[in-house]
């Protein structure tokens, strides 16, 4: 942001600027500035159609911007495809939980295993030992140690949610972007999903979209409010409510 | 060892089940049937080839293509261009206004072998070109319809426009392609007659053979990652795409290897059955050899192999004796299996085969093993991988 | 100067051929783009309601020259109306049977109704035979209308279009200003929604699909001024039918319309130029090429998605 060029540590490893979005002449994101630090856990929160899911489409290619660059690592994301985008370290997840049911979880897990990504790779690609491991820590990691040979669809809802998210850690990406995680999760699934958060953005950038107060101040670093599209407010999660514009148009409802 | 044992014959189940057609069609079959009756078997089991590669695509991949006749006819209609050309040597030909080109161009004023012929005087290029027509352009409708992420039912709709178009084609082009009549009159393969009941039935092992070793290609491909892949794509494709995956490779991958086995299919189909004819090209050859797949069971292999046989004696032995009964038949048998049994005999087989041979060895345990398979409205019906131990 | 007139003489006959090609399509058109526009059903039975309608006029016909021949100048229009309704009843059955309960598997819809497709064609090969039959044609749709020395344009041409028009113009009515129609746009942007402001969304269904089969039916009636009927009459039709329906932009009428005129006019020019066949593989192909460019069809609007 301010920092001096060529100050690697303070650059952010994400960095939004001008991005806007427009369907038939309606501004879903307008001319949005966001940036994603390194080792930071950065929650958007905002009011219904703020444009914060949006933002996550825009990010991970889903929906493709009118304007303005996304800036990811020194890499272009706008004019990226998705998967170029996920094999550059963007992991994202859904806003419901989005698992192979059919599977058991650890061939949920298996198949975002960064290795056999092409379709000849895929045709010949073979469970090693280091599969496994890692497919097993991965899944001591998000509580699901004891169920790896359990089909999917068999989870409860919360437990499907860190499923999701141990798929993206098995990619291992450098930001991970996850749209409600504790959507529908009980009092101490999401205390146990902060827990996980807190862990495992060691080492990453964690961008989170989550309505749950509670949860996001047991989470958050900074905090960036939305609202029809642009920033509103950023900063602690004490700042933010307090700051007297967020109350009138989220907080104050 | 034990991968490939695994992989390629899945496991005990998946091999006894693959000794059982490789015995029914190997051995049953050339010991019990005459040598005409033989001869059409032979045929149906080309059409099997196709419905194999429509497993892989329809099944597993959730992309049905309504033109896989287009594959089978190219391939069969390279095999028959080679052979045309041998059966139309100058000394053959002699009474030809232009001896040494086919009969059917001489008919239509034609005096000069086209262009595209020519190299169809080469047994190896014809070899080659058998599976790589079909599959370049599989792979042209291919990245044109997946990479821009055509909808399943459109997907659907161009596949048949594209039979329709190719039809057209071939029957307008007379001069060129032999028009509705198709290439007929072929005789020899390197000199080899291929008309005698000999040859035949070394052509029909040769069919069978190959059959056997797609299925084990396509057993490979649906172990593998990718076919879990494919599968995961079927129900969550936005999941795969966000996973890393370029969805598109992997459908196109699928397209083209259906593609390839309808063109061996086509080739065979030719080597056996003596012509090759616009017929086989169209929508209606096309659509049937769906229904091939679908009464098999669209997710089973080896049903595939079944579909095609039981439907087309039942083709043959209805259009003999009550030729007004058999459209009927065919249209209920499709309204049927699609509504009441998405998984065909396969899935019969998994929810009452099983267990009525389980009752039979009195080992209630296994029949609780299938998952049952029902008519799913809200989604498609559980896959079984015929991998999984 | 001599040729420029006679060319545009040929030209305007020609694209009156394409015309009367144009009416037919856009009636089958229109119901299939109801049908697979408007609710996502892709009935590859529909060139068989055509059928239906054809041989509805054919049995009116008939029936009308050997027991009302005084009625003989006016069948016609009980035709048109009788294969309306008798082509939408069988949707309406159809639609109860097979297409309700497949509304979530589109892929087996197609392969349930070109099994439908297969019983009907046998069908009307077992009530009418195999020969095609023709309906005898009121003496005002015979011969032709010459406005200049050079133009020779047939009646049925002219009676066909006058139908098509008006039987579009009506369905503009009833989609986007009768409340029936709201009913049905409403359902299909929005079924869950739809069912809970009270709206009855199985009706609806039944109703939208034996609709697009009575236009179908229409379409059949049309059809015998400009040709005979055989039991694949309809069958003939129903590739470019989807063509022309996906080619437009499958959710939008106006699409439908513009779609099936460039289909017919470019056959029927090309036509001119070279053989029957040909222009049939050029346009086919055409039409393929550019929906591979341009997969949502010519004339969607953008949507958020």
């Amino acid at each position: 942001m301010n920092s001096p060029a060529g100050f690697q540590a303070a650059k952010p490893v994400l960095a939004i600027e001008g991005l806007t979005v427009s369907f038939d002449g309606f501004k879903a994101v307008n001319d949005l500035n966001l940036y994603v630090d390194r080792n930071e856990v950065h929650v958007v929160i905002g009011p219904n159609g703020a444009g914060k899911t949006t933002v996550l489409d825009l990010i991970c290619g889903k929906t493709r911007a009118t304007a303005g660059s996304i800036d990811f690592d020194g890499r272009e994301l706008t004019k990226m495809r998705e998967f170029d985008i996920v094999r550059a370290g963007v992991g994202r997840k859904f806003q419901n939980p989005s698992i192979y049911e059919n599977l058991t979880v650890f061939e949920n897990l298996e198949m975002s295993y960064p290795a056999g990504r092409k379709v000849f790779g895929a045709l010949f690609f073979k469970r090693t030992q280091e599969v496994i491991e890692r497919v097993e820590q991965v899944a001591q990691e998000i509580m699901l140690g004891d169920h790896l040979h359990r089909q999917a669809d068999l989870l409860s809802h919360g437990q499907k949610q860190w499923l999701e998210i141990g798929m993206l850690l098995m990619q291992d990406p450098q930001l991970l972007m996850l749209d409600e995680p504790v959507a529908g999760m009980s009092v101490s699934e999401r205390v146990a999903t902060a827990d996980l958060l807190n862990r495992i953005s060691q080492g990453r950038s964690v961008l989170v979209i989550e309505h749950d107060m509670e949860f996001v101040k047991s989470i958050a670093h900074r905090v960036t409010v939305l609202h029809q599209g642009k920033v509103l407010a950023e900063g602690s999660m004490e700042a933010v409510q307090s700051n007297p514009k967020v109350i009138e148009v989220y907080l104050g409802h | 060892m034990k991968n490939a044992y695994e992989s390629l014959l899945g496991g005990k189940h998946g091999a006894i089940g693959l000794a059982l057609l490789a015995a029914l069609i190997l051995v049953v079959f050339p010991l019990a049937l005459d040598a005409f009756r033989l001869n059409m078997v032979g045929k149906y089991l080309t059409y099997a080839f196709v419905a194999v590669g429509l497993v892989l695509c329809w099944g597993y991949g959730g992309i049905l293509s309504l033109g896989q006749g287009i594959f089978f006819g190219l391939g069969g209609y390279c095999m028959a261009m080679f052979l045309k050309l041998e059966a139309s040597d100058p000394e053959s030909t002699k009474i030809q206004s232009t001896p040494g080109i086919p009969d059917f161009m001489d008919w239509n004023q034609i005096t000069e072998l086209p262009l595209f012929w020519e190299p169809f005087h080469s047994l190896s290029f014809t070899l080659i070109a058998v599976v790589a027509v079909p599959v370049l352009l599989a792979l042209v409708i291919g990245i044109a319809m997946f990479k821009r992420r055509v909808g399943d039912v459109y997907f659907s709709i161009v596949t048949q426009a594209i039979a329709l178009i190719l039809t057209v084609l071939i029957i307008g082009q007379q001069g060129l392609t032999g028009g509705v009549n198709g290439i007929t009159d072929l005789r020899t393969l390197k000199g080899w007659d291929i008309r005698t009941d000999e040859a035949k039935l070394i052509l029909y092992f040769v069919s069978a053979v190959l059959l056997l070793g797609c299925i084990l290609i396509a057993r490979f491909i649906v172990a593998s990652k990718l076919g879990r892949l494919l599968l995961a794509m079927r129900d969550k494709e936005e999941r795969v795409r966000f996973s890393g995956y370029d969805v598109a490779s992997f459908k196109i991958f699928v397209f083209c290897v259906g593609a390839a086995f309808a063109g061996i299919g086509g080739a065979m189909f030719t080597l056996q059955v003596g012509f090759m004819s616009p017929s086989f090209v169209g929508i209606v050859p096309s659509i049937e050899m769906v229904i091939f797949a679908a009464v098999g069971g669209r997710l089973s292999l080896l049903g595939a192999v079944y579909g095609a046989l039981l439907v087309n004696f039942g083709k043959t032995y209805f259009s003999e004796s009550f030729p007004e009964l058999w459209l009927y038949l065919m249209g209920g048998l499709f309204i049927v299996v699609v509504m009441y049994f998405p998984n065909g005999l396969a899935g019969l087989w998994d929810s009452h085969g099983k267990r009525w041979l389980a009752r039979l060895q009195r080992k209630p345990q296994v029949a609780a093993a299938p998952k049952p398979v029902a008519v799913a409205p809200s989604k498609r019906p559980t896959p079984e991988l015929e991998t999984t131990p | 100067m001599e040729w420029l007139s006679e060319f545009g003489a040929i030209a305007a006959m020609q694209g009156f051929n394409g015309l009367s090609v144009f009416c037919v399509l856009l009636l089958m058109a229109l119901g299939l783009a109801i049908i697979f526009g408007q609710m996502g059903v892709i009935n590859m039975a529909h060139g068989e309601f055509l059928t239906i309608g054809a041989y509805t006029t054919f049995v009116v016909s008939s029936l009308t020259s050997s027991y009302a021949p005084a009625f003989g100048p006016y069948y016609f229009f009980l035709a048109i109306i009788l294969s309306f309704f008798i082509a939408g009843a069988i949707g309406w059955l159809v639609e109860w049977a097979m297409i309700s309960k497949l509304y979530q598997r589109p892929l087996d819809t197609l392969l349930a109704t070109w099994g439908l497709s297969l019983v009907m064609q046998q069908g009307f090969r077992s009530i009418f035979g195999a020969r095609e039959v023709s309906a005898t044609l009121p003496d005002w749709l015979m011969g032709s209308w010459n406005p200049t020395e050079a133009i020779d344009i047939p009646r049925n041409g002219l009676f066909v279009m006058g139908l098509t028009l008006l039987l579009t113009a009506l369905l503009f009515l009833m989609i986007y200003r009768s409340r029936w129609g709201l009913q049905v746009r409403a359902t299909m942007q929005n079924r869950v929604m739809a069912r809970s402001v009270g709206i009855n969304t199985k009706r609806v269904d039944r109703m939208t699909f034996a609709l697009g089969c009575g236009v179908a039916g229409v379409a059949g009636a049309a059809f015998t001024t400009i040709g005979s009927t055989g039991p694949t009459a309809g069958s003939l039709y129903i590739v470019d039918t989807f063509l022309v329906v996906v080619f437009g932009g499958a959710s939008s009428l106006l699409g439908t319309i513009a779609s099936a005129f460039s289909i017919a006019q470019a056959q029927s020019l090309l036509e001119f130029f070279t053989s029957g066949s040909m222009a049939k593989v050029f346009t086919l192909s055409a039409v393929v090429l550019i929906l591979m460019l341009r997969p949502q069809g010519l004339f969607s609007a953008k949507v958020r998605k």
